[in-house]
């Protein structure tokens, strides 16, 4: 009993990581049709900048913590906004070309990266609390898994609330309904492009600052790895639903906690193969419109 | 009557078509021969063209050469964005190896076996990733590239994990193997290379082909017409997995041995530079592509240890001794800026000419046309 609560719930913690890179790569497909490759690159940008300014705020304190998970998300939002602004805009409607300018930026995002950091992965410590776990039915659940569900749960609250109650929602909302429409009774659709660019960026920040504690080391390669699984996350999910990849981060990384375990670390394949039969029943996505 | 003297010209006749096969001919003869020649390229060869050093590298970016032009194929003709590609690249790789380690068999049947490997994975991956198109069929073979990355790098006793695994020499026929024997493996990357493109062109300009490039301009009207987009595509998708296993199994020979990043993505997305860089849907972009890509980031690696380079402050230190990010910076100009890669511009730069060629002659035709008239009104008058 234990360990199937010690599995659910590590399951539905790495979800929530998932969650937080699949989200972003979701709207921005659902709104621009652009498959962003460069997101493991906010990631992981966010994921550094955040670890210097815990390391010179001190790492053991929860301030710094807060303080470090704010200024990742700011960094993954304006990296994400000079991406939009600079390669992806002067591409418009021009999907493929996207996909390769985005491409080539996490391939030189990540070299630099390697230039500036180094290759070898640097350790990371946070607060003490975070290192320990919490008995839930006799199951001891690390301290991180909350810290990644709370993260989560507050994203998409914040985005569920922001896309039904804001304008700018709406308009993000209508756009990715029926993007022709939107423009044709007079609204700017690309300022929302930028926008959708800086909240993914934003949640991407922040799940590499939580990655990194995660993993407990922050190395160049620590998006790209995540990004696979967002990949596939929002595949299953269904390109541009945001329920789709929330529902699919969860199932998908409690199934690859499950493999892990009873299939003897069989999880990554499970999880391609899930793609698989999602894609040979349903090609949509569970909750993707009907193509 | 001027109007008999100007059309010849306009349309070119088939000797348009035949020169490319006369260039590419003469090529192949020329790379054939260069192993017994002494010709020194400074800032591009390490040495004298018959130095095994230059024919590794030469023989390196014949390899990338090849695996490029299949990339091309499934890309340029028909119009498939897929991030799996070195999957079936590996498959070759570790498909030979496998066998010749494990089954003890000599070298032609492992790389039939190889080969069969590859075929039956792109079978199958194939098959599943085309239920769905365009931006989520991208997404779909890199998870199972992915996949299979993750395979070579988890079954450590079968595939040697990250420490790669190691050419089974013993197998092997004396004649390719060692430094010695680098011009042999030489002309063996550059048949690889001939078989590849004579594969491409082939599949190009057959029947199969022409239903691929109808299925990427509109797959819709495909259907219409009672044709089969899918069969096209899939047989496409294994033709060009097959020559990336041929290119993988070269690969394997001229290393004596592969590590796991032959599977992964970024092998998949260093062939979508090269075939960007070159051109996509240009056969001789592709090889281009290969060559330019391979030996730029073997000079740009030899630049980054260069003296004066760590004489430098951070700010340029360390982009320029970062190779990688150099070339994607490169890549990410050449998307925006050269639309079409090399062979894209200079195909449009000659369309451009001769249609100038063109433009001139016609406009010729109307001015004597109008002087004409003008004559004839002149008389009404």
């Amino acid at each position: 009993m234990s360990s199937i609560v010690l599995i659910l719930l590590t399951g539905i913690g790495l979800g929530a990581l998932y969650f937080l890179v699949a989200s972003g790569l979701s709207l921005i497909y659902g709104l621009m049709h652009v498959l962003n490759f460069a997101h493991g690159a906010f990631l992981t940008l966010s994921a550094f900048i955040g670890w210097q300014v815990a390391l010179s705020l001190g790492t053991a304190s929860w301030g710094s913590f807060l303080v470090s998970l704010l200024v990742g998300a700011v960094v993954g939002a304006i990296f994400a906004t000079l991406t939009e602004l600079i390669l992806i805009r002067p591409l418009y409607e021009r999907h493929i070309e996207q996909v390769l300018v985005t491409v080539g930026l996490s391939f030189a995002a990540v070299a630099l990266f390697e230039g500036i950091w180094g290759t070898d992965a640097v350790n990371v410590a946070g607060p003490a609390w975070l290192k320990g776990t919490t008995d839930v039915l006799g199951a001891r659940i690390p301290n991180t898994y909350w810290v990644l569900m709370i993260a989560a749960a507050l994203v998409l609250g914040g985005l569920v609330l922001f896309l039904k109650k804001t304008r700018y929602g709406m308009i993000i909302r209508a756009g990715v309904e029926n993007r022709a429409m939107v423009t044709a009774l007079g609204i700017d659709v690309r300022k929302s492009f930028t926008l959708v660019f800086a909240i993914g960026g934003a949640a991407a920040g922040i799940g590499g600052v939580l990655a990194m504690h995660y993993t407990t080391f922050v190395s160049a390669h620590l998006g790209s790895t995540l990004l696979i699984f967002a990949f596939i996350v929002t595949v299953i999910g269904g390109l541009g639903s945001l329920t789709g990849a929330a529902v699919a981060s969860v199932l998908v990384a409690v199934l690859q906690q499950f493999a892990n375990v009873y299939l003897s670390g069989t999880g990554d394949f499970i999880v391609v193969a899930l793609l698989a039969v999602v894609l040979l029943v349903r090609p949509s996505g569970l909750m993707g419109r009907k193509a | 009557m001027t109007v008999t003297t100007g059309v010849p010209t306009l349309i070119r006749g088939r000797a348009g078509s035949v020169a490319p096969f006369a260039v590419g001919g003469a090529l192949v003869i020329l790379m054939a021969i260069l192993p017994l020649l002494n010709i020194s390229i400074p800032g591009i060869l390490p040495g004298a063209t018959y130095t095994p050093g230059s024919l590794a590298l030469l023989s390196l970016c014949m390899v990338f050469a090849a695996l490029a032009l299949s990339y091309n194929l499934l890309l340029g003709t028909a119009g498939m964005l897929s991030f799996g590609h070195a999957l079936y690249f590996g498959a070759g790789a570790y498909g030979l190896g496998l066998a010749l380690q494990y089954l003890g068999v000599p070298l032609w049947p492992g790389v039939l076996i190889a080969l069969v490997g590859g075929l039956a994975i792109a079978l199958f991956t194939g098959a599943v990733a085309m239920r769905v198109t365009g931006i989520p069929f991208a997404m779909v073979t890199l998870a199972f590239a992915q996949a299979g990355s993750v395979l070579v790098r988890r079954n450590q006793q079968v595939t040697g994990g990250e420490e790669g695994l190691r050419l089974p020499v013993e197998h092997v026929p004396d004649w390719l193997v060692g430094v010695v024997n680098t011009r042999s493996l030489y002309w063996f990357t550059l048949a690889v290379v001939v078989i590849v493109y004579l594969v491409v062109l082939w599949v190009d300009r057959s029947q199969l082909g022409h239903l691929a490039q109808a299925t990427r301009e509109n797959e819709q009207r495909v259907q219409v017409l009672g044709l089969r987009p899918y069969t096209a595509k899939l047989i496409v998708f294994v033709v060009a997995a097959l020559c990336a296993s041929l290119a993988g199994i070269a690969y394997m020979l001229l290393q004596s041995g592969t590590q796991p990043s032959s599977v992964g993505a970024d092998l998949t997305i260093t062939v979508l530079v090269m075939v960007v860089l070159g051109g996509v849907g240009f056969r001789w972009g592709a090889i281009v592509g290969g060559v330019l890509y391979t030996i730029l980031d073997q000079r740009l690696t030899v630049l980054a240890r260069a003296e004066w380079i760590h004489t430098l402050p951070d700010v340029l230190r360390i982009p320029l001794s970062e190779p990688l990010f150099l070339l994607g910076v490169l890549f990410i100009l050449v998307v925006m800026f050269l639309p079409g890669g090399i062979a894209g511009t200079m195909d449009s730069w000659v369309r451009r000419r001769r249609g100038e060629r063109t433009r001139s002659q016609l406009r010729q035709l109307e001015d004597a046309a109008n002087a004409n008239a003008g004559e004839v009104a002149e008389v009404r008058t």
